[in-house]
């Protein structure tokens, strides 16, 4: 992992004030592919990533309810996800595949099956 | 279950245990008379409450009709341990209460009168193992029973999925104790090694677990939380998880997600079970008997 960030935004004024923010971050940064997930119980969405091997990306999560935990084992990738402020994961995915991320921090039912796909094309 | 299946017996030898399967091998277990000889049965993953008919058609059913089994035995079991997730989740504080009480109360008509309970994260990982701890006691532990030194471990109140830095520091003193080749049994919900980490089945730091129980020659780990029987080693350390007594689930990685395994009507309690160990003292490896509902 390259990097993980957080913006220190408050909910609800701050919904406006981090969509702007990363309007404005994402001119700067035009060649930085940044996706955002949300995360809640007991859910990610998008449940399916698509990166190009090489392409430098920032991954940006926030959960819409309690923490939960963002983790790709393959890949050596793990944040918390909070509600109340976004956490950016930066790298650059090296090879090509078809990778699990799942919660790692136990959210109640169906915890065990709050998982998506991150897939990284040649 | 058919009465063929019940009454066949496999042995096998893997990672220096030897395994059986069918309620005959569980007899034998009862009946070997071996002087210092014994044997306990592991219970795992009840999920009480759970109810969803879809993945098992009688959740009301299954524990009480593994306590039965598990009453049939003559002799009786020198203990029975449950590794972990006696109950479903819940987020409300007042129906885990309620389940736990229930779980306890057909827990209790087992004959055997020796019951060791231990957490798993349905049970604890949500309040730290509050609710847990007024019903069955300290989260982890250790007891010996004829000669073995048995090591329950917590790797489910925290929700993270680790054992934490002082449960790793009370195992080091307590293993500081032993000698090296002593027989030890090591008691978890979740894995220790990372079995498969895509899909939870790992303990965040259970590597510091391993490295401070390398130096000891003669240990065992029996776990529950993947719900089916799984056996690994790690270097000289075998890991045995045991059957759910609620639903299976499919074999590590063998597919894209983790899902549940449907209730079969055709095969009623298909992949649910009961496990019995027998310990020939001291120091032999064990023989496992895995026997279906």
């Amino acid at each position: 992992m390259e990097g993980v960030g957080r913006d220190f935004v408050l909910v609800p004024l701050a919904v406006l004030l981090f969509v702007g923010a990363h309007a404005q971050s994402d001119r700067h940064k035009a060649d930085e592919r940044v996706v955002r997930i949300t995360a809640s119980r007991f859910e990610y969405n998008p449940p399916r990533i698509e990166l190009k091997k090489g392409e430098p990306v920032t991954l940006e999560l926030i959960s819409l309810d309690r923490v939960h935990g963002f983790n790709i084992p393959d890949l050596g990738l793990r944040a918390d996800v909070l509600p109340e402020q976004s956490v950016r994961v930066k790298f650059t995915p090296d090879k090509a595949g078809t990778y699990t991320f799942l919660c790692d921090i136990f959210c109640g039912d169906g915890h065990g099956e709050m998982s998506g796909t991150l897939v990284v094309k040649e | 279950m058919s009465l063929n299946r019940r009454d066949f017996i496999k042995l096998a030898t893997v990672g220096g245990a030897v395994f059986s399967s069918g309620l005959a091998g569980m007899h034998a277990f009862a009946k070997t008379g071996k002087q210092d000889a014994f044997y306990f049965v592991q219970l795992s993953d009840t999920h009480w409450g759970f109810d969803n008919r879809k993945f098992n058609a009688d959740p009301q059913g299954t524990l009480p009709k593994a306590v039965a089994l598990v009453n049939e035995l003559d002799p009786q079991p020198d203990f029975v341990v449950f590794t972990g997730d006696l109950t479903h989740t819940t987020d409300d504080a007042q129906l885990r209460r309620k389940r736990m009480a229930e779980f306890q109360e057909i827990a209790g008509k087992l004959k055997t009168g020796n019951v060791r309970f231990m957490p798993g994260e349905h049970d604890a990982s949500l309040d730290g193992g509050v609710a847990y701890k007024e019903f069955f006691g300290d989260l982890n532990y250790t007891f010996d029973h004829k000669g073995i030194h048995f090591i329950a471990l917590d790797n489910v109140s925290d929700p993270r999925a680790r054992l934490g830095d002082s449960q790793l520091a009370w195992l080091k003193e307590d293993l500081r104790q032993r000698d090296a080749n002593a027989p030890i049994v090591v008691l978890t919900h979740r894995p220790l090694f990372d079995l498969a980490p895509q899909w939870g089945w790992a303990t965040q730091d259970g590597s510091k677990a391993m490295a401070l129980l390398m130096p000891y020659s003669n240990v065992t780990v029996f776990y529950g939380h993947i719900h089916q029987e799984h056996h690994h080693n790690t270097g000289h350390i075998s890991h045995h998880s045991a059957k759910s007594l609620i639903f299976p689930l499919p074999a590590p990685g063998s597919v894209d997600k983790k899902h549940k395994i449907a209730w079969d009507a055709e095969q009623p309690y298909r992949g649910l079970g009961v496990r019995s160990i027998q310990a020939d003292m001291p120091g032999a490896a064990f023989e496992l008997s895995e026997t279906s509902l």
